[in-house]
């Protein structure tokens, strides 16, 4: 029994081993020499594990009496974390090293934090859901501080550190109530006591103060507040790095929560995920116009874009769900890519992040505006990039649930947003020449700059098979 | 040749590509490769599309050279023509490559501005031929990524505002088709056009927040495309986009612009809103025909005053716009033909017209009216040029602008007298404008120092004309060459409209309760 169990969380087990065995290893050696080694084998690692869980795993497998699901939909949002996550370290790694700030630690925290991760989307009890929220989180907020002589990249750290320990207590006391009127903490007894379209109040009470806890972790308004705070502050890695696999796993364990556990009382939560959805998107659009750092920028950005991922759930069909994953995977390509250059992004080797720098790239370095160009337009969902087609997933899966006026209100965010993409465009295009980037130097960077572009140009053609798997992945999580 | 849509559509497109790939280097010798890289492959595709026109068969009113392939969500890829569409695929590839050839002055980042074109040329091609609504949608959205650029990077020097609101404006008007295209997609289950033209969508009668909604969904539908097809006509009032646009643009831009962009909409209006949403039509039909009439008559007041060639020839275009809707939903045979008549024609003019404009603004640098007078003094060629196709705008007969007009304004006379009556009288403001441009511009002494030494029409510019004129004429003496070709299709067209309205419409049984 035990052995089978054990079998079944073998990936997390052995990045948790991985990730001890290697920081003590690292303490009694060389330290900080060994980052760039162990950026690479971690990376390494992760991919392993991704192309391990994609192929191997099938059907639905309970662990430790349903504390832990190893299904489709966990798999396939896992995969998504671990090769986003390598993507990011490597494309952090020549930054962080040029900076002092490739320390042993980076590349183990990011581990430690993307085991949370998969707990995560595997949760199938309200244990293991916080266990495994809390462990990423705490990975997180010292990355976060991770400049540690810098005053910006702390204060992002402990802003998020203390926002980010309330929303815990909220979804903890959400937690409770949850247990206390279910009588038990697995998401299974939890169907069943909420099962019959009927749920108490304090039942219900403690679903709004979980979906709080759990807006809180993709940002969604009103629980945003943490986020342009903590992207501009964080080092451009580690920004990327909260930009794309934590809100894959935030969300993946918000559709696990909602379906799992209160997939019988859907028309309850509904309202409140599409209020969160329509609030998220129009403050993204809006909020993120008079924005003049690119990194605040994408924080917005990243807030509507969750806005539109929320509308996927809102739906509470498996077509929603599908359209979630799918808009998940588009926009951490988009965001990988964008992030790509957003780092290289320097003057005189040092970072800069005004969008006013950006002007007249195109004369300076064609290949790179150009790529740019079309993740700009991708991210705000012009046809024929493939973030057109994230947003019509969602649409449509809104408007199948009976919620045409959230789809109206979608695409009018939608086009409030295209502005402050278009303004980029505007200052890579058309604007005045001023004091030039430097040239960017690293090939890794511009590898994801312009692999992600050429995915978002070349998807159109049938987005590389995704949608099958992920209307496989979603089948198995709502039946 | 079962995919010769699809290669039509795509050498512009593989051409941006080798471009894009293959040219390297910012001297002489790179820009005149990038010209006449696009100049051939512009060509090409005129060549190519004319083996359309030849096999074309009018009398089959269903879709030609259909080619499918499944895509996403039960989306197809799939391509095809008819009476209607064929034509607009002509005139896209027929204007093409005089557009690029008048572009040889251009010196400035040649080739992203050939890149732009040809991917433009591409997509404008894409919306006439696609039949799956989700792919007509990527087209049609597509084609605003070039034209924003070649605005705001060719442009003149409001061009940043003038991009951002030609991108936000029809941008906007779009999505809310976006939502209608689903709402569609979910009522149907396809998005294949052919199945939907024949998909009955509900025009029962409901309330939203109390309010009554005559026409039910059909209605919601077609105001969503409305707002999307009107936009981009464009149709007064939200047509101030285009003049802003227009004067902006490079004057190849202005050129593709209106002689391509702005039928759009109105194969818009007779792809989807007439044989999709025959009763939402019928409901709002009143509402189309009284705001054409508006601004058939505002825009050619507003253009009498324009100190701006553009503006003024822009401010013309939204008048002729305004016959084509007319002409559409006035949905019978006269009008319908009339409106794609005038479509045609009014590419071949309003293009010509652009690069008249063109042709002395390489010249003298200046768009202003008051800047030119006694041109023909200098420009013999030019004025007699300048005047026919002063005169093919005015309508006058024997050029295709006549056509157009006529057939437009019979076909709406038979639905509503008034508003023919009050779109008769824009073409006389249309004469007022057009001859009173004229006039200042060539007319007159050659007094200013600045145009003592101008030059006249080089050959280059003679032979871009010639094809406009020699279109312009044919079409005005024998009509038929188009009408030969559209006519089948429309009459199925118009005939399944009235069959779908009933005999007492909708309207009129609601009016009756």
């Amino acid at each position: 029994m035990l052995q089978a169990d054990l079998n079944i969380i073998a990936p997390e087990i052995i990045l948790s081993v991985y990730a001890m065995l290697a920081l003590i290893f690292a303490v009694y050696t060389k330290k900080d020499a060994l980052a760039g080694l162990l950026i690479w084998t971690t990376a390494a690692l992760f991919t392993g594990l991704a192309i391990w869980i994609g192929m191997s795993g099938s059907g639905e497998n309970i662990a430790f009496d349903g504390m832990f699901v190893d299904d489709g939909f966990a798999r396939f949002a896992k995969v998504v974390i671990l090769l986003s996550a390598a993507a990011i370290l490597l494309m952090g790694k020549d930054y962080m090293e040029r900076r002092n700030m490739a320390r042993f630690e980076y590349p183990l925290l990011v581990a430690l934090s993307v085991v949370g991760m998969m707990v995560m989307v595997s949760a199938g009890d309200l244990m293991s859901l916080y266990m495994g929220l809390e462990l990423q989180s705490l990975a997180l907020y010292v990355v976060a501080s991770m400049r540690r002589d810098s005053i910006k990249s702390t204060e992002a750290g402990l802003k998020y550190f203390v926002l980010g320990a309330l929303s815990s207590g909220i979804l903890l006391y959400g937690a409770s109530l949850v247990y206390g009127y279910a009588g038990t903490t697995g998401f299974a007894g939890i169907v069943m006591a909420a099962g019959n379209g009927q749920v108490s109040l304090g039942m219900l009470f403690g679903l709004v103060f979980v979906i709080s806890g759990l807006a809180f972790k993709v940002s969604a308004v009103p629980f945003h507040m943490w986020t342009p705070d903590v992207y501009e502050g964080a080092p451009s890695p580690i920004t990327a790095f909260f930009a794309t696999a934590p809100k894959v796993a935030a969300m993946g364990l918000f559709a696990r929560v909602l379906f799992d556990a209160f997939g019988g009382v859907i028309g309850d939560w509904q309202q409140i995920i599409a209020l969160l959805s329509v609030l998220s998107m129009f403050l993204g659009a809006i909020a993120a116009i008079g924005q003049t750092d690119i990194k605040r920028l994408m924080a917005y950005s990243s807030i509507a874009h969750m806005g539109f991922a929320l509308m996927g759930l809102a739906a509470g069909t498996a077509f929603g769900v599908q359209a979630l994953l799918i808009y998940m995977t588009i926009y951490v390509t988009m965001n990988i890519g964008t992030f790509a250059f957003i780092i290289s992004m320097e003057k005189d080797g040092r970072p800069v992040t005004d969008i006013k720098s950006l002007s007249m790239l195109s004369k300076r370095e064609p290949g790179k505006a150009l790529a740019m160009l079309i993740l700009l337009f991708s991210l705000a969902g012009v046809p024929p990039l493939v973030g057109f087609f994230g947003k019509f997933y969602v649409l449509r899966a809104a408007y199948d649930a009976g919620l045409a006026w959230l789809a109206i209100a979608g695409v009018i965010a939608s086009v409030i947003g295209a502005f402050y993409y278009l303004r980029i465009v505007f200052y890579i295009y058309f604007g005045e020449e001023t004091d030039a980037l430097d040239k960017g130097k690293s090939p890794i960077l511009w590898g994801f700059l312009m692999a992600s572009a050429v995915i978002m140009l070349v998807g159109v053609v049938n987005l590389f098979g995704i949608e099958t798997i992920a209307a496989n992945a979603a089948a198995t999580l709502v039946n | 040749m079962d995919n010769l849509l699809s290669i039509v559509t795509f050498i512009p497109g593989a051409a941006a590509l080798i471009l894009l790939v293959f040219l390297r280097g910012d001297d002489a010798a790179a820009h005149r490769n990038a010209k006449w890289v696009a100049l051939i492959a512009t060509g090409m595709t005129f060549l190519v599309s004319l083996f359309i026109l030849a096999e074309f068969d009018p009398s089959n009113t269903g879709f030609q050279y259909v080619e499918e392939h499944s895509w996403l969500l039960g989306m197809q890829y799939k391509m095809g023509v008819d009476g209607i569409s064929v034509l607009f695929v002509m005139l896209t590839t027929f204007m093409m490559p005089l557009t690029i050839a008048a572009s040889w002055n251009i010196d400035k980042r040649v080739k992203e501005y050939m890149i732009a074109f040809l991917l433009l040329e591409t997509l404008m091609l894409g919306v006439f031929m696609a039949l799956d609504l989700v792919l007509f949608y990527l087209f049609f959205e597509a084609g605003l990524i070039p034209m924003f650029l070649i605005i705001g990077i060719w442009g003149g020097k409001e061009r940043i505002y003038a991009s951002f609101k030609f991108f936000l404006y029809t941008f906007l008007g779009s999505v809310l088709m976006l939502v209608a295209m689903v709402a569609m997609f979910a009522d149907a289950g396809t998005t294949d056009i052919p199945t939907l033209m024949n998909h009955q969508f509900s025009s029962d009668g409901f309330t939203i927040l109390g309010v009554p909604i005559v026409g039910g969904m059909q209605t919601l539908m077609f105001l969503a495309f409305f707002a999307s097809f009107a936009v981009k006509m464009p149709m007064w009032p939200v047509h101030t986009w285009l003049p802003d646009a227009h004067v902006q643009a490079p004057t190849a831009g202005s050129v593709v612009l209106a002689a391509i962009l702005l039928k759009m909409g109105g194969y818009g209006f007779l792809r989807f809103s007439l044989p999709m949403f025959p009763v939402g039509s019928d409901v709002l039909t009143p509402l189309v025909l009284w705001l054409s009439a508006i601004a058939i008559v505002y825009t050619s007041l507003v253009a009498l005053v324009q100190q701006d060639m553009k503006k003024l020839i822009a401010y013309s275009s939204v008048a002729h716009m305004g016959f084509v809707t007319m002409g559409i939903f006035a949905a019978n045979q006269q009008g319908v033909d009339g409106a794609i008549f005038q479509m045609i024609s009014h590419g071949f003019i309003s293009g010509a017209l652009f690069l008249c404009v063109g042709v002395i603004y390489d010249r003298m640098h200046t768009r202003e009216i008051d800047a030119y007078g006694g041109l023909v003094n200098r420009m013999p060629a030019y004025a007699l040029i300048f005047m026919f196709f002063t005169m093919a705008n005015v309508g006058l007969p024997g050029t295709s602008g006549f056509v157009g007009e006529f057939l437009t304004l019979m076909g709406v006379f038979q639905v509503n007298t008034w508003v023919a009556a009050v779109a008769t009288s824009g073409v006389i403001l249309s004469a007022a404008y057009a001859l009173w441009l004229y006039r200042r511009v060539v007319l007159g002494d050659l007094i200013k120092e600045s145009l003592k030494s101008i030059t006249d029409m080089t050959g280059r510019e003679r032979a871009i004309f010639t094809p406009l004129v020699v279109m312009t004429l044919l079409l005005g003496v024998y009509p038929a060459l188009v009408l030969d070709i559209i006519g089948p299709s429309v009459e199925v067209l118009v005939a399944n409209y009235n069959a779908a309205i009933g005999d007492g419409s909708l309207v009129a049984s609601a009016a009756s309760h």
